[in-house]
């Protein structure tokens, strides 16, 4: 098998590298936002997948585990974990959202620990501010995020909120960074056909090796 | 269910070979190619790497982001179906022992998804001299021949080295090193501990005079199985080339129950159920060929009783399911400050290791016998599940970009900058080392459990000896030194709580032992060439016939034992009247 054929089995037909590098940039920028495949969609035409998986999938989209009050307060915690700046989008803009509705479905192990940190951090409000996490001011917000976003100064009795917020953060950062906005925030460009010749010679100065090979 | 009855086939085979992994996979190409009419039972479904393979996608094109699950237990788009648990086919042990059983259920078996680190095993591998465990009854000079044979055939990556107990094969040029390995490499020197270039069947380059499988293209996805036939699967590079010579035919979804016998005791085929359509099927070949997997074969074996073999077939000697041994493992994690806010470029490599450490000690100098090797990795991978996890633990431990240190923790603008920051700075090391053999370490059939099919399940009994332990905390003690020569911040090291972090046996997926070989057929099941002593049309070709495993991963000493084998019977074709 050629270099061509090589490329036409793996589906990418008799396009060069380079073009297809050119090809998957612009879908980025034209897709970026709302790029993340419905797991019906993945599923659907996949034959890497067992009938089993299929079924099972299909059944975690069916089911719902967030309300609309712990989605609206999900959306906006991820969003003061990972906001918009400069580079990219916020991760309710990579629909981090839904990725933790699905996640908690799939690994039940998420599900206590984030609706009942959820309640924690309204009583927590509540009783601060008189009013609901995600009704209380975006000061107030930050006010109380900052409490238990910092887990070695955190106060003791602040414990369990410091756990939840470690886990909220966990799961937004994955959310984002593997969805297709952020992977382009962070720079992978792996993922596509190459030659791989060793680490290129201006890093290998930078990190003071002579050599591919050390 | 009155209209269950057994359909018997009216076809005699030249052979009938169980499973369609790395043994199966060798045997049946061997055979097709020698113009064997050949049948395979597969107790999975039909794979083909170039139409079921997930090489490619992204990981946002898996809802969940590529996370394992428990029908994925190497993540979402790891090509093994099957993992430690399979409904419906349970496992027991006994006496409070531990064994994990990884079964893939599917043309090609475990070689779609493995780790191709392809490892010959060395003369004191065959013949070791420390007196702890029986000798091969062959020698490293009995497979030099079958391991080039291998090598030409599938292709290995690795550089020359001349190191005595890890014989060098006829190598593709290896891949050069991550950056992150670069590091590795000059804290292992430092620390007194060898690397050299990995050794992995990835082609690398193109395989001389094989037409039909491409060139690696560096996705480093081999888990995945390859679109291009580029690294080694059974499914691939084995099975699907002898379909094409007409002489092999693949049963799928076939689950055998048992060998059959006649009254004379020889082997006359197999019976299985059909997953399709749950009916009972027996099937005749000249000789009968396990390659099942160590322990699905000891199983077959053991539940194939008869009058000519009251204690299982070929178990005369009672050794059937003893000697079980897998692989120790044992590893540890940390990342380099030095490859923060690192540039970007396209370092997936290939789905092996790039570089390792071979054994590199005198144990006349250590308290454990036999030695280990480690595997390293790190790099600019695809970011999925986990990514990003317990940054509370790296950004309150360097200084910020403003040259100031950082609270750990946070959120906002500056967290999300830190992930940036730390993308590409981890470290990963895992130790594989040798397991002794024990008699006391074993499967046997459960007397009160059976599986969905009716089939008596295996039952484990695995402990491991303080030798492994041992042998653990070397590595921990080892990781360490090369962590902290290489300027690296080491995440917390697994202590005596955990047995230094040795994982519970069956974990690393090298188990083999349960069929073994040898000169005495009071003290082996097999002879030197996995023909069953007592039945002589019966040959074992996956890692069941091991005596006693090396530090090295099993996957090609079963393609050269199997190609032995498989040669063995051509050579005694007359005579085994096939």
């Amino acid at each position: 098998m050629n270099r061509r054929e090589s490329l036409k089995a793996i589906g990418i037909g008799t396009i060069t590298t380079g073009l297809l590098l050119d090809a998957s940039c612009k879908t980025d920028t034209k897709k970026q936002g709302g790029e993340v495949t419905t797991p019906q969609e993945t599923a659907a035409a996949d034959p890497a997948r067992t009938p089993y998986e299929l079924e099972r999938e299909k059944k975690l989209n069916a089911e719902k585990f967030f309300n609309e009050h712990e989605m609206k307060t999900i959306t906006v915690l991820v969003d003061i974990i990972i906001p918009k700046d400069d580079k990219s989008g916020s991760a309710s803009d990579a629909k981090v959202p839904d990725f933790i509705e699905f996640i908690v479905k799939d690994m039940p192990e998420h599900q206590t620990p984030l609706r009942g940190g959820l309640r924690w951090l309204d009583l927590q409000s509540l009783n601060r501010y008189n009013n609901t996490f995600r009704e209380s001011s975006a000061q107030q917000q930050i006010d109380l995020v900052t409490l238990i976003a910092y887990p070695k100064k955190a106060a003791p009795e602040l414990a369990q909120g410091v756990s939840f917020f470690n886990r909220m953060r966990d799961l937004t950062a994955t959310g984002f960074f593997s969805s297709q906005m952020g992977m382009k925030d962070l720079g992978y460009v792996g993922n596509a056909p190459n030659k791989w010749e060793g680490v290129p010679a201006d890093v290998l100065k930078a990190h003071g090796f002579d050599t591919v090979w050390g | 269910m009155s209209d269950l009855q057994i359909k018997k086939s009216s076809t005699t085979y030249d052979a009938v070979i169980v499973g369609s992994g790395a043994g199966g996979g060798m045997a049946g190409y061997v055979l097709a190619h020698a113009g064997l009419k050949v049948l395979m039972l597969e107790a999975g479904p039909f794979f083909d790497p170039q139409k079921n393979s997930a090489q490619l996608k992204f990981s946002w094109e898996s809802p969940r982001r590529g996370a394992s699950t428990d029908s994925r237990n190497f993540g979402d788009f790891d090509a093994a179906f099957g993992g430690w648990s399979l409904e419906g086919e349970p496992y027991t042990t006994k006496d409070n022992t531990e064994f994990q059983w990884f079964r893939s259920r599917m043309l090609g078996g475990r070689t779609n998804h493995w780790g191709r680190i392809s490892l010959r095993m060395g003369p004191h591998d065959f013949q070791p001299k420390d007196g702890l465990t029986e000798k091969w009854p062959i020698t490293y000079d009995d497979m030099k021949p079958f391991y080039d044979k291998v090598d030409r055939l599938i292709g290995v990556f690795g550089t020359v080295e001349g190191l005595e107990n890890e014989p060098d094969g006829i190598f593709l040029p290896p891949p050069k090193p991550r950056l992150n390995e670069l590091y590795i490499k000059a804290g292992a020197k430092k620390a007194g501990v060898t690397v050299i270039a990995g050794r992995g069947s990835v082609l690398t380059e193109a395989l001389p005079g094989n037409k039909d499988r491409g060139a690696c293209f560096f996705c480093g996805q081999c888990n995945r199985s390859c679109k291009i036939y580029g690294d080694f699967s059974s499914s691939s590079c084995l099975v699907i080339p002898a379909m094409k010579t007409g002489n092999l035919k693949v049963i799928s979804n076939a689950m055998v129950r048992e060998v059959l016998t006649d009254k004379e005791g020889a082997a006359t085929g197999v019976s299985y159920i059909s997953k399709d359509d749950m009916q009972e099927y027996q099937v005749n070949g000249k000789i009968v060929i396990l390659g099942a997997s160590a322990c699905e074969s000891a199983r077959l074996l053991l539940n194939s009783k008869s009058a000519a073999h009251p204690g299982g077939l070929a178990n005369s000697s009672g050794i059937v399911g003893k000697y079980l041994h897998d692989s120790t493992g044992s590893g540890a994690s940390g990342w380099l400050p030095q490859l923060m806010d690192r540039k970007r470029y396209n370092e997936d490599g290939v789905g092996s290791v790039h570089i390792y450490s071979p054994w590199w000690l005198d144990n006349k100098k250590l308290d454990f016998p036999r030695g280990y090797h480690i595997e390293y990795g790190g790099g600019l991978h695809m970011p999925g599940y986990g990514f990003g996890g317990g940054i509370q633990h790296m950004n309150g431990a360097v200084p910020g970009r403003d040259g100031k240190m950082k609270e750990a923790g946070g959120f906002g603008a500056g967290l999300k900058d830190d992930y940036r920051r730390f993308y590409g700075v981890n470290i990963g090391m895992a130790g594989r080392g040798t397991a002794i053999a024990r008699e006391d370490n074993y499967c046997e059939i459960d007397p009160d459990v059976v599986d969905k099919f009716g089939i008596p399940v295996l039952r484990f009994h695995y402990k491991w000896a303080p030798d492994e332990v041992k042998q653990a905390k070397h590595m921990q003690d080892t990781f360490q030194e090369i962590m902290h020569h290489m300027g690296a911040i080491a995440d917390a090291p697994a202590g005596k709580d955990t047995s230094y972090g040795l994982e519970a046996p069956g974990v690393i997926i090298h188990e083999v032992g349960t069929v073994r070989m040898g000169d005495d057929p009071k003290k082996s099941a097999l002879n030197k060439y996995c023909q069953a002593h007592d039945c002589n049309n019966l040959f074992v070709v996956d890692a069941a016939p091991f005596v006693q495993q090396g530090d090295k991963n099993a996957t090609w000493t079963i393609l050269a034992l199997s190609m032995r084998t498989a040669e063995y019977i051509l050579s005694q074709r007359k005579k085994l009247n096939v």
